[in-house]
């Protein structure tokens, strides 16, 4: 029984090693160099200058919105696609294919739209094709948000699929025996029993989406700052490693009002 | 006729694979009455339904409603109610809004809502569970939400699919008394699916009997368990004993070596058939008295009766019910009646049959 007990333990060491060294000394690590100034003297100054600088609140205001119009546009985007897909006769197949662009660098991908939206590109080539003048793409807002959304669109998808392939045709066929249209259906049933697989959609999606900093560097050429590229500006460039904690401290707790706010209430369904 | 409801004509489905589920199905459905499609798994009888509730499309032949066709008219257009066997109440909702679904989508006011809603449930002795998640319900009242929440939008025809099959045996069988209450209530048309030949012959009006895509038989509970058509259906419909004979002439059969006195004619002298005995019908008497003796083999209690396994000299198998219990290995003697056997021909078709019993029936 005893030997029974220590090696079921085992089991569980990886698990535990890996929350201790990768999650809680990370976090409490961040949280205790939010506490001290570039002179490394304890402060509370940095807070205080996060909340009181119209800087870093804007910052964080666009933060949010930027990342509320990529998960926005990413469900706009990708709840259609996922119930065309969850119809086709060969739904993995496809959900492979928007799977696969996440197997290749998100560095790789950046240049690559680079390459098609740059000043003369394939984009403005196509459009000067059309007798359309050249547009500046590159380093807008509206590249940087669509961009980022196609990263973000796969993640999107994977949860949404997941939950619409779990719904029983019998409950569809249920609200049409029923009398529901289609779009009653889809609004009444379908929606509201995906709800699950889009909350969680929102949770992958969100959270990354308020620190792109790497794209906004070479899509947003550097004209967005995120509280990503500020975090990074902080660590890399200033070096007050205290500010960029801070910084990170608010991330995280953002991190948890959205899994707030988005978590499921349980309501146990039927097996 | 003025009162039918529902009609099929030569239909015919064949899926995409290739296989043909329904094979020339042609039947009427009449107003206020309990039909019951019975067979195996995979006979076809879930396909008539879904051809009839509009979640499948026939390959051919005509649905009509109410003397429409309805062949190309969505489901959702369609006066009738299915209770699904799975019951496929939606989890994201509660008891109300599930049985006020169907209204919701037909934009009804909402205190006529609240009141068929009601009703519905008072119906189904539900009306305290209007507010509970339907998780938190037995599979009993899940049951009884999936037949409030059909009937509230007051179909003319209620389709269900093995809608007892998840139940336990007791609250199976009381259900089964409320189903035939509550359609003689409503007064409304139920077509019932089920591969349980107690629950057909125990509600329904009039039974068809259903094998590969085809209606072997169809009659009421009676005519089908006393006279079945073939050796599918007595074999289906209740347990037999089957054995092989020829008819001598008419009201004479012969099986066994012995020749019988028996209550069926119509047929060629000396034809091959197949007589069926039911097993109740069989009393066990002293070897002489017998018409024919066995040895018995196997006994089993069943409650409300022993369930006897013995063997003829020829190795056919003869299942005995009988209230009292005999000796094993005891060879006894069985003896019926003429009315208790009921002769079978091969391949007869059902209107032939039907005609031939008309002919010496009366």
């Amino acid at each position: 029984m005893a030997m029974k007990k220590s090696y079921k333990g085992l089991f569980y060491a990886p698990y535990l090693l890996w929350l201790a060294l990768f999650v809680i000394a990370p976090v409490a690590l961040i949280i205790y160099y939010s506490f001290f100034d570039i002179h490394h003297q304890f402060t509370l100054r940095n807070y205080q200058d996060f909340f009181e600088s119209g800087t870093y609140l804007t910052m964080t205001a666009n933060s949010v919105l930027y990342a509320f119009l990529i998960t926005l546009i990413s469900i706009l985007i990708s709840y259609p696609m996922a119930l065309v897909i969850s119809r086709l006769q060969h739904r993995n197949l496809w959900i492979l294919l928007v799977i696969l662009p996440t197997w290749i660098n998100l560095l790789l991908k950046a240049y690559a739209f680079i390459g098609l939206l740059s000043r003369d590109g394939l984009v403005n080539s196509l459009f000067s094709f059309f007798g359309i003048p050249a547009q500046q793409m590159l380093f807008t807002d509206t590249s940087f948000i669509l961009v980022a959304a196609y990263i973000q669109i796969p993640f999107m998808i994977l949860p949404i699929y997941n939950s619409l392939t779990d719904i029983s045709d019998s409950y569809l066929r249920a609200s049409s025996d029923l009398g529901a249209t289609k779009w009653q259906t889809l609004t009444k049933i379908i929606i509201p029993m995906t709800m699950p697989g889009i909350k969680s959609g929102i949770q992958i999606v969100f959270i990354p989406s308020l620190s792109l900093f790497m794209l906004s560097r070479l899509i947003g050429g550097n004209k967005i700052i995120t509280l990503g590229t500020a975090v990074e500006e902080h660590f890399l460039t200033t070096m007050n490693w205290g500010m960029g904690s801070t910084i990170g401290v608010v991330l995280i707790v953002s991190m948890v009002v959205v899994m707030l706010f988005t978590s499921t209430k349980r309501k146990g369904r039927r097996a | 006729m003025s009162n039918t409801i529902i009609e099929l004509k030569n239909v015919y489905k064949t899926f995409d694979d290739g296989f043909t589920a329904l094979k020339d199905i042609s039947f009427t459905l009449n107003q206020g009455e309990f039909y019951t499609l019975l067979g195996p798994s995979g006979c076809g009888k879930t396909t008539i339904l879904q051809s009839i509730a509009g979640f499948t499309e026939v390959t051919s032949g005509e649905v009509l409603f109410d003397g429409k066709r309805i062949n190309d008219i969505p489901a959702n257009k369609r006066q009738l109610n299915t209770v699904f066997q799975d019951y496929a109440l939606f989890p994201n909702m509660n008891v109300f809004q599930n049985v006020a679904f169907g209204l919701v989508v037909h934009n009804v006011n909402k205190d006529e809502i609240d009141q068929r809603v009601h009703d519905a449930l008072k119906l189904v002795q539900l009306e305290a569970y209007a507010n509970r998640e339907i998780s938190e319900l037995s599979g009993g009242q899940q049951q009884r939400i999936a037949i409030a929440r059909a009937i509230v939008n007051r179909p003319k025809v209620l389709l269900l699919d093995e809608p007892l099959s998840a139940l336990d045996a007791k609250l199976r069988k009381d259900m089964q008394y409320e189903l035939r209450e509550l359609q003689q209530q409503l007064g409304i048309t139920f077509l019932f699916v089920t591969h349980d030949q107690e629950e057909a012959l125990a509600m329904s009006d009039e039974i068809f009997v259903m094998n590969k895509g085809q209606i072997l038989q169809k009659g009421d509970p009676v005519d089908i368990y006393d006279e079945p058509i073939n050796h599918f259906v007595a074999d289906f419909i209740g347990e037999s004993n089957i054995i092989p004979g020829k008819m001598i002439a008419d009201y004479q059969v012969a099986f066994l070596g012995h020749q019988f006195e028996c209550a069926d004619a119509g047929m060629r002298p000396n034809e091959p058939v197949e007589v069926v005995i039911r097993p109740e019908d069989l009393v066990i008497t002293t070897p002489q008295k017998g018409k024919i003796q066995v040895k018995v083999d196997t006994q089993l209690f069943r409650g409300d009766y022993y369930e006897i396994l013995a063997y003829d000299d020829q190795h056919n198998e003869w299942l005995i019910h009988s209230t009292n219990a005999t000796k094993d290995n005891a060879v006894v003697g069985l003896a019926f009646g003429p009315t208790d056997m009921h002769v079978m021909r091969y391949n007869e078709s059902e209107t032939k049959f039907n005609s031939r019993l008309e002919s010496y029936e009366d």
